[in-house]
């Protein structure tokens, strides 16, 4: 009701409310889908040691305003917290973490609702996992207990919920994302420029007669009609002439391009006083980049070859409009045409209908598509507007997850180890930059060792003291001889430094990418990385892995 | 062992984490340079000083806090608007109007005992080099590419070789969407900003035949109320950008252009974001670049571990659109910088036939020179100078000039001024086409 009265009222009346002037910013970012999206989540964050690189997290959650979010943390607020963590000042000292943390995270945007545990009513984590609203997102920090981190696991498993797992310490950082099954998105935000397809070597009847009717009569064309041809056009028309003088052939070869864009070139008209046409220098520029044959983007082909294991995930309006697609696809041998014309020199009313005969066309290929969803079980309650979205950006639908558990995850790091160690050892011919992998190995030993963090200012206190050889003997019983890698080597004598406590910097840049990347599952907009992100603030880069 | 001791520096048992990393080396540390005894007390010391106070500038605030930095200034002219509170987490809503570097300054004072720090309400460029030789670092948050380009330049000029002192380190991020950039400027030693401008080209301006007589696309119905329909009604004296009536008007107008077009696509968020040319922004990747930029402070400070800028990368590109992806490598110095570097720069595509006027357009919009309000002189013989007023009327014919007719040559070198980088001098080479 309130959508038809406003579009009603004049615009002048209704400027931005006050929530769209706060959230502006970001809206230009993921729009009002992807906002409501946030406002729904209901996050959870079970932290633990030095506990900042999950509250950074929440704090750029918060701010854009997440629905609400929750904070399990069985420790109390002591002195090095106060150096290390923000959302912590002196009065907190020795309250419950959980409480003073979500407190000073409320402030930041009223908007937002916080709890704490353990609390008086809900203590222990496992009934803090059967009492709550399902959360969107849980996300748990290292250190964990084995027995917690297997109660989350079972959380996620029941519940379908994606799982997070974030390690931070000294300079070094990792983070985990665990989605419950193949994750696909659709509206994947490609680069602007990646998604021109104006189908120059298929154009379709309607295409052809508007391009005939400009160029017909194209060499008596006044200077100004001339100047003004859309490139679309000159490169339609001009193809023509192509392939009258090539068997009826289109330029295929890198070489036949290169010819047909000096023959585009030399009809430009170079008498008049500029010297020259913009819009032939336009087209002879664009076609390298639109002559091409339609082809299948990886990212379709393994939503289209994806074997479903799950019948529930199966009849999901994702993949009915993929299998509509998939058909569509072997029917045309093509995509359906996502409709967009990017900015040319032109006439005004030229390029608008220029504009509107891609449009046209690409409303026709989703009518179709739409059709064929109809037609198929569960497809009679599908919006048509996720099916129009569908079409829109078929070509760079993405496919996360993909690849379910037949390999364990204990024998996949093994391989992927493997295969970085190698492709190390020709990392310099290749000026490639040299794995991350030895910092998540070096991490691991210390994923568990919840005594670790303890804060003594002693450094070689037992609590706090855990050697680069223990750590060595840890990662041997992961990967047999990676203990032996020089690069693991020096990971665990950084990873022994650090002594469990986090540096403030690399967990706020880490919470940053988390962050980030929650939204992107939140939003389901973006492109989440699949699966782990390593991060080194020794020479501040990261390295996404599948692990 | 001695390489394992801990050397606290005040309150050792609330920086038991720092003190563990920046006081002890780690397999990194260039033991040459790391004395781990004296950090504590050397940062406590030291002077930081912060260029910004908005979306980075409070993320930047807060890490060198927690960094172990105690006397921290802070430069920002802005106040906060309703629309920083997505991001800028220092603020609240009560703040808004406010100065951002007093509200900001006094926030991470409040939160982090023992951190002073010094907020100044105004434009940098209000500070000569003295102000900012008290420093032992730079860290920059800013959206503006002059303003860079402006701090950048004074860094460079107050290098004296013989003096050590005289070297300032800048560090400078910045943010657009889920992308980002962070870069370690040691001043005539690595590439600096003027060296990498064209990795930041200005967005290309629309012809102006295209907004008053074909426009296309809802941005060219938007230009035309901003830069023609406005300065012939001028329906106010001034266009203020933020004020919803100017926009509102903006708007308006633009979506009547639309109409008689046929163009679809002008609402009032677009208008906005076109007219104030908004880049969009969120706490997250904020959050990402200014501790990217105070990690590699926080090494430069301590010599704990090896940073950016020494020896070979430099800058660090993130994104994280598709997926997280990181770039770090080694930008070269330039030597035709015309801040840190020696020679001419190139100046390609130069049409002997253009007039005065239209070369100086042209450096408003090329990525390699960026100069809005040009003055030129060549072999010593002014061109044209945009100051005072009776120099600018004595040269003002020459604007209608073609290069021809000044007697400038191909590969001539031009020397040219600009008021926003007053202490430099660009030097170009011509290269006509």
């Amino acid at each position: 009701m309130t959508e038809i009265v406003m579009s009603q009222t004049p615009p002048i009346l209704h400027g931005p409310s006050e929530k769209e002037r706060k959230y502006d910013r970001q809206l230009r970012l993921w729009a009002a889908s992807g906002q409501s999206a946030l406002e729904s989540a209901n996050i959870l964050l079970v932290n633990s040691g030095s506990g900042v690189v999950g509250v950074e997290t929440l704090k750029n959650l918060v701010l854009p305003g997440i629905g609400r979010f929750a904070i399990y943390d069985e420790a109390c607020v002591n002195e090095a917290d106060l150096g290390v963590n923000f959302f912590l000042d002196d009065s907190c000292l020795g309250k419950s973490r959980s409480q003073s943390l979500t407190e000073l995270l409320l402030e930041l945007n009223p908007e937002v609702q916080g709890t704490w545990y353990p609390n008086e009513s809900v203590e222990a984590l496992e009934s803090v996992l059967a009492s709550s609203p399902v959360f969107t997102v849980v996300m748990y920090t290292h250190p964990i207990s084995p027995k917690q981190l297997s109660l989350l696991e079972a959380y996620g498993q029941e519940h379908k919920t994606p799982l997070v797992a974030i390690h931070s310490a000294g300079f070094y950082s990792y983070f985990q994302i665990n989605l419950p099954g193949a994750f696909p998105i659709v509206d994947t935000h490609p680069d602007e420029t990646a998604t021109t397809d104006l189908r120059l070597l298929s154009p379709w009847p309607e295409l052809v007669a508007f391009s005939e009717g400009l160029t017909k009569d194209i060499d008596n064309l006044d200077d100004f009609e001339h100047g003004h041809l859309p490139y679309v056009m000159i490169l339609l028309h001009y193809l023509e002439r192509w392939k009258a003088t090539h068997d009826g052939k289109y330029p295929a070869t890198y070489k036949d391009k290169t010819e047909f864009r000096r023959m585009v070139q030399s009809a430009a008209r170079t008498n008049n006083p500029e010297g020259g046409e913009e819009n032939f220098d336009e087209a002879a520029a664009a076609v390298l980049r639109t002559l091409v044959y339609p082809s299948l983007p990886s990212g379709l082909k393994e939503v289209f070859e994806y074997q479903h294991t799950d019948p529930v995930e199966q009849r999901s309006g994702f993949w009915i409009i993929a299998d509509a697609v998939k058909k569509f696809y072997d029917k045309h041998q093509c995509l359906p045409l996502p409709g967009k014309v990017p900015d040319m020199k032109a006439q005004s009313k030229v390029y608008i209908q220029l504009q509107s005969i891609y449009k046209a066309k690409a409303r026709k290929d989703a009518a179709e598509i739409l059709e064929t969803v109809r037609s198929m079980p569960g497809g009679q309650n599908i919006d048509p507007a996720e099916v129009e979205l569908f079409c829109k950006n078929a070509a760079f639908v993405k496919l996360i997850n993909a690849t379910g558990g037949k390999i364990s995850r204990a024998d996949r790091l093994r391989a992927v180890a493997d295969q970085e160690f190698s492709s190390d050892q020709t990392a310099e011919l290749t000026l490639s930059p040299l794995s991350l992998l030895p910092i998540y190995l070096a991490l691991q030993p210390t994923a568990h060792m919840t005594g670790l963090y303890s804060s003594s200012p002693d450094a070689n206190a037992a609590a706090n003291a855990i050697s680069a050889d223990e750590i060595l003997r840890g990662v041997a019983e992961l990967v047999p001889g990676a203990e032996q890698n020089e690069r693991v080597i020096q990971a665990a004598r950084e990873v022994a430094r650090a002594g469990g406590g986090e540096l403030h910097n690399i967990a706020a840049l880490t919470g940053g990418m988390v962050a980030q990347e929650m939204i992107k599952i939140i939003t389901k907009q973006y492109v989440p990385i699949d699966n782990t992100c390593v991060f080194d603030g020794v020479a501040s880069r990261c390295q996404v892995l599948r692990l | 062992m001695t390489s394992d001791e801990v050397y606290p520096g005040s309150e050792p048992a609330r920086w038991v984490y720092l003190d563990r990393i920046r006081t002890r080396p780690g397999p990194f540390t260039n033991p040459d340079v790391f004395d781990g005894s004296a950090v504590a007390k050397a940062m406590e010391s030291m002077k930081v000083l912060v260029i910004g106070a908005g979306g980075l500038g409070c993320e930047i605030l807060k890490n060198l806090a927690l960094s172990g930095f105690k006397d921290i200034h802070v430069i920002d002219m802005d106040t906060i608007d309703i629309s920083n509170l997505n991001r800028q987490f220092l603020f609240r809503q009560a703040d808004v109007g406010k100065f951002k570097a007093e509200v900001a300054a006094a926030f991470v004072e409040k939160r982090v005992k023992g951190v002073k720090i010094t907020p100044h309400n105004c434009k940098i460029q209000n500070f000569d080099e003295d102000f900012y030789m008290q420093f032992q670092l730079v860290v920059c948050g800013l959206d503006s590419i002059e303003a860079r380009r402006w701090i950048n330049a004074t860094l460079v000029n107050m290098v004296d070789e013989d003096v050590e002192d005289s070297y300032k380190p800048l560090i400078d991020g910045g943010t657009e969407g889920f992308k980002g950039q962070a870069r370690v400027i040691l001043p005539t030693v690595t590439s600096c900003i003027e060296c990498q401008l064209d990795m930041h080209a200005p967005r290309a301006a629309v012809p102006l035949c295209t907004l008053a007589s074909i426009p296309r696309q809802p941005e060219h119905c938007i230009e035309w109320a901003h830069v023609i329909a406005w300065d012939k009604e001028k329906p106010f004296p001034t266009l203020d950008k933020d004020d919803p009536e100017h926009i509102t008007w903006l708007y308006q107008k633009a979506l009547a252009r639309a109409r008689e077009f046929n163009i679809p696509g002008v609402t009032y968020s677009l208008t906005q974001g076109v007219v104030k040319n908004i880049i969009p922004a969120i706490a997250a990747t904020n959050s990402v670049i200014a501790a990217a930029c105070c990690n590699e402070a926080l090494k430069i400070a301590s010599n704990c571990a090896p940073f950016l800028g020494f020896p070979d990368d430099n800058y660090m590109m993130y994104s994280g659109n598709d997926s997280i992806y990181t770039y770090t490598f080694k930008h070269e110095r330039k030597d035709d910088c015309p801040v840190c570097g020696q020679q001419a720069r190139p100046l390609p595509n130069v049409d002997p036939a253009w007039t005065l006027r239209e070369l100086l357009d042209s450096l408003a919009e090329r990525p390699e020179a960026q100069l809005k309000k040009p003055s030129v002189r060549a072999e010593g013989k002014t061109l044209y100078m945009q100051s005072p007023p009776g120099l600018e009327a004595q040269t003002r014919p020459n604007l209608d000039k073609t290069l021809t007719e000044l007697g400038l040559v191909d590969g001539q070198e031009i020397a040219v001024t600009d008021p926003a980088f007053a202490t430099v001098t660009f030097k170009f080479r011509l290269r006509f086409k």
